[in-house]
This record gives C-alpha cells, structure tokens and sequence, in this order.
C-alpha cells in the first residue's frame, strides 16, 4: 500500500514537474524544475528494486550536467518576451516529438520489443554487481565503443572552443622551477672604491 | 487510537524518527562546538587567546552567538527573487544531514544499511552546490553571483577526482556498503596503501567544502563574502550550520573511507576495549582539527592554481592510481571476489 502511494508521489511530480520545465517564464525555474524530474525519476528507480541507476541519476544528472545547465542559463542574458513569441511556432514540432515518444513507449511496453522479458529478475545480488558483470563482459566492447564516442565528442568539443591567443603570458609553473640562478644572474667583481664600470654592467646585462 | 499507535507501521516510523533524532542531535551540538573549537583552535596558531570570555572556556559563545544571530532581523533584498533565496539555505542546512543516514557509527549502528552507501553520499555531497548557485543567483548582486559561479565549477571540477578515489577504495574493499568497506579495513587502513589518494581525498575535501586554501567562492578580499553577502538572521545561521555540517560529513566519509571508521589501529587490548563509536568520533576529530590547522597554515589559492590542480593534477594522477591499484590487485590475486550469479 505504501508503495503504491510512493510511486504516485514520485510519477506525479515526475509529471508535474515535467510540465513545469516547459510552460514556466523564467528557464532558471524550467532547470530546476528539472532537477525535481530527475530526483523523482531516482525515486522511481529506488520504488523498482534498482537503487545503482537511482544513484548514478543523481550523481550524474543532477549532479553534474544539471548545474553546468544552470550555470549556462543563469549567465545567458536571455529576453524573456523573444522565448515566449517563438513558443506558438514550435509547439507543433514539439507535439510530434512527444508523440514520437508516446509511440515507441507503448510499443515498448505491450509490443515484443523486450523478448517478452519485461518481468524483473529476483536475486539476491545487488543489482550494483549484476550491472557490472553484464557491461564488462557480455557487453565489454559495445561499452568500450560507448565511451570512445564520448572521447571524440570531448575532443571535438575542445577543438571547436580552443584558440590559441596572442600577447597572454600564462604561467608556466615548470619553467619557473626549472629557472636557476646561473640563467638570470650574474655576479660581477667590483673593486672597492670604485664605480663598476658601464661597460661591466652592460655585459651582465646580457 | 490506541489501534493506530500499537500498528507496526507507526511503531517502525516512530522508531526511525527516535534514531533520526539521536543521530540529528549531537550533530548540531556538534557543529555549535566545531565553531567554537575552529576560532580557539586558530586563535592558539595565532598566538591569539580567541573567545574565552563567555562561561568556562568559552565553552557558551556558540549558544550568545545563536541567540544574536535569532534576534536578527532577516533581510529580504528588494531585487531577490524571494523563493529561491529562501529554499536555498534550506536546502543547504537540509543536504547537509540527510547524508547522516547512511553513516555507519558501529558495526549494525546504522540508520539506513544500503547497498549503495558510499554512491548516496557522494550524490548527496555532489547536490551542495545547488544551495550554493541558487543564493548566488536570487540574491541579484554581484558579488553574490561571482561567489556563486566559482563556487560550482570548483565543487563540479574537484568531484571528478573525489569519484576516482573513492574508486580506488572501491577496488580494494569489493563493496558499495559503508559498513562492509570499513570492515574490509580490519588488517590495515585504506590510509596506509593509498596514502596518495588519501592526500588527494582529503584536499579534494578542502575544496568541496570550499574550505581555506580553496574557499575563494566566499573571498573576503574580492566579493566581501561571496555567495551568502544578502542573507542575514537566521537564513545565514543555515549556511553557517550546513558548511560546518558539511565539514563533519566529509570528515567521517575520510575517516569511513581510509581511516577504518570505527576499528581500533590495532586489535590489541588497551585499544579494543574502547567501544567503536568512540574510536570513530576521535578519528573525526583529528581529520577535522587538521582542517582548522589547514585553514591557520596555508594562503587562498588563486582561481587559475586552484583549476590548474584539481584538472590537470589530481585528476591525471587518481586515474593513474586506479589503474595502477586495479592492475596490482589482479596481479597478485587480491581483487575482492565478487559472486557475479
């Protein structure tokens, strides 16, 4: 009965907030509305038995690319009134879309998408170390192919932003150390009692 | 009535709040202490006295400062945006004892025993950043906003190496459990076989809790007090308690981590016979006395040094160490064996 309860708390904020992120003024509130999609989706996962996705939802979602969003959304100095014109002429694109995903959804669930396999496995091993076997060795290479697609997206997102600027003096911390007093000094003998000549000088100078 | 009150169901929640309570408690006594013990404490370094005036020791200035800080008027800025100002001390006192839950104090002296302890405390630590960003961004000032921003990339890019250590302690214990990778830890310490990414841990502490040498998202210097500037009363009361909460959370998870929680050094007579909780409190002690000798020692980093060693120095080297920890248990047939079913 609790359990039951739970889940149309966590569903319907899920729901909720889902709408929230799209109809709300200000895309601060539409991010954070957001992170409370997400943080019911982990409570979701948790109702389900699969307490390692809920954690890394949060970890990762939540923790990480969420609040690069905001952070991106909250220096964007952003016209709210342009947001709102364009809303009428997207909404059409953004009805299909979700239909899209209504569509494959319910095929998912009723069609045999799944091999018919949809019934959860009951185990007594936490489902941490039954993920981690399955995706390091059925599945070893897929996984590997995954996070070299990662990689070359990271480089390529580095290449496009990196340029190389003219007339900045960055600290070049192994340089400094490598500096030794025979490179930039030089100790010249003055006689007492008289000026070091100006020709000395010039030569230490260099 | 009576009905209602001998139903298990209520008995359990009844029951889960005593321990909530029991734990929550001390916490906050805890935190009033730590405040105090960090401006005696640097006081001493200093060769300063530091607050000795109120009752023996001083040992009241928490509670004259707590009443002070009640009898405040709480300041609402005319441009804030008045929800997100108010939720997010909130949220940063609430994120900083929520963690507790999963702490284990002594063998089965646990709140919540799950399977995914050590990944519950490093979301819930990852998620202090949003109290952070939100007061940043509804305070609408400047300087507010400048602390703010530091603060998140400094907590998001320091995270990454943090989630590697603890990878490596992972490795080595073969479990998620809090409780099984301190038991895992009866021979030796994590401390002593990783003592590289013990330092890396612990700095990495430093700057998650945006603690001196790193604590430039509140630098007096340049942004007054950074992102908590607008707040006054008791919803900086909040911040206040959630960072020095925060503190004694990632003290324990050091000590959870590398310093065998609640076992004894050694499983010799005088020192086993002190009960666990108590070896556990004293560890947290120390590794929070060394935050407040850090903080007396060492100058702020600047923003450039602090980004420079989280990216291109800690995060290098953890991933090295992983490797490295990774291929030395497979070679010497240490790997933790895990039933895959």
């Amino acid at each position: 009965m609790i359990e039951a309860l739970f889940f149309y708390l966590f569903a319907g904020v899920t729901l909720a907030s889902g709408v929230m992120v799209v109809i709300s003024r200000n895309p601060v509130y539409s991010v954070l509305f957001l992170i409370l999609a997400f943080f019911n989706a982990a409570g979701l996962f948790i109702l389900v038995g699969a307490e390692f996705l809920a954690m890394l939802l949060v970890v990762v979602y939540v923790g990480a690319v969420a609040v690069l969003f905001l952070f991106v959304v909250m220096m964007l100095d952003i016209n709210f009134a342009e947001m709102r014109a364009g809303f009428q002429k997207y909404l059409p694109l953004g009805l299909i879309v979700g239909g899209i995903l209504v569509f494959e959804l319910v095929l998912a669930m009723y069609g045999d998408a799944f091999g018919g396999k949809t019934t959860p496995i009951t185990s007594e091993i936490a489902n941490t170390t039954r993920l981690g076997g399955v995706l390091y060795t059925k599945y070893a290479f897929l996984f590997q192919v995954a996070g070299l697609i990662l990689l070359v997206a990271m480089i390529g997102a580095i290449s496009l932003t990196l340029r190389k600027r003219v007339g900045v003096r960055r600290q070049v911390i192994a340089d400094q150390n490598a500096r030794r007093p025979a490179d930039v000094l030089d100790v010249i003998k003055v006689p007492s009692g008289k000026a070091p000549s100006p020709v000395d000088l010039g030569k230490a100078e260099e | 009535m009576m009905d209602f009150l001998t139903h298990a169901w209520t008995r359990e929640l009844g029951w889960i709040l005593l321990q909530i309570l029991v734990v929550i408690g001390p916490l906050l006594i805890a935190v009033a202490y730590l405040t105090l013990a960090e401006r005696r404490v640097i006081g001493f370094m200093q060769l300063r006295r530091g607050p000795n005036v109120v009752g023996p020791f001083g040992m009241f200035q928490p509670f004259a400062d707590a009443l002070k800080l009640m009898a405040k008027e709480t300041i609402l800025p005319a441009g804030a945006n008045k929800v997100v100002f108010l939720f997010a001390p909130m949220l940063t006192f609430i994120l900083s004892l929520v963690a507790w839950a999963v702490i284990p104090f002594d063998e089965g002296l646990v709140i919540a025993d799950i399977n995914v302890g050590i990944l519950y405390l490093f979301a819930v630590s990852s998620l202090g950043v949003y109290g952070v960003i939100m007061a940043g961004w509804a305070s609408n000032s400047k300087y507010a906003f400048l602390g703010a921003l530091r603060s998140a990339a400094q907590m998001v890019s320091y995270e990454v190496s943090m989630g590697l250590v603890i990878i490596t302690v992972l490795l080595c214990a073969g479990s998620l459990n809090l409780s099984e990778i301190v038991e895992a830890q009866r021979g030796m310490w994590f401390a002593l076989p990783l003592l590289p990414m013990f330092v890396v841990f612990f700095i990495s502490t430093l700057a998650e809790t945006n603690r001196a040498p790193f604590d430039l998202p509140e630098g007096e210097s340049e942004l007054v007090a950074g992102y908590f500037v607008e707040y006054s009363s008791m919803s900086f009361a909040l911040f206040f308690l959630g960072e020095y909460a925060n503190m004694i959370l990632m003290s324990s998870m050091t000590v959870i981590l590398f310093l065998g929680g609640w076992l004894p050094p050694f499983d010799i007579w005088p020192l086993n016979i002190i009960p666990g909780p108590l070896w556990f409190i004293l560890k947290i002690i120390l590794v929070l006395f060394v935050f407040l000798w850090v903080r007396a020692t060492t100058p702020r980093y600047r923003y450039d040094q602090l980004m420079r060693l989280g990216w291109k120095i800690f995060l290098p080297f953890s991933l090295i160490y992983v490797v490295l920890t990774a291929g030395y248990l497979l070679a010497s047939g240490n790997l933790p064996a895990v039933a895959l079913g």
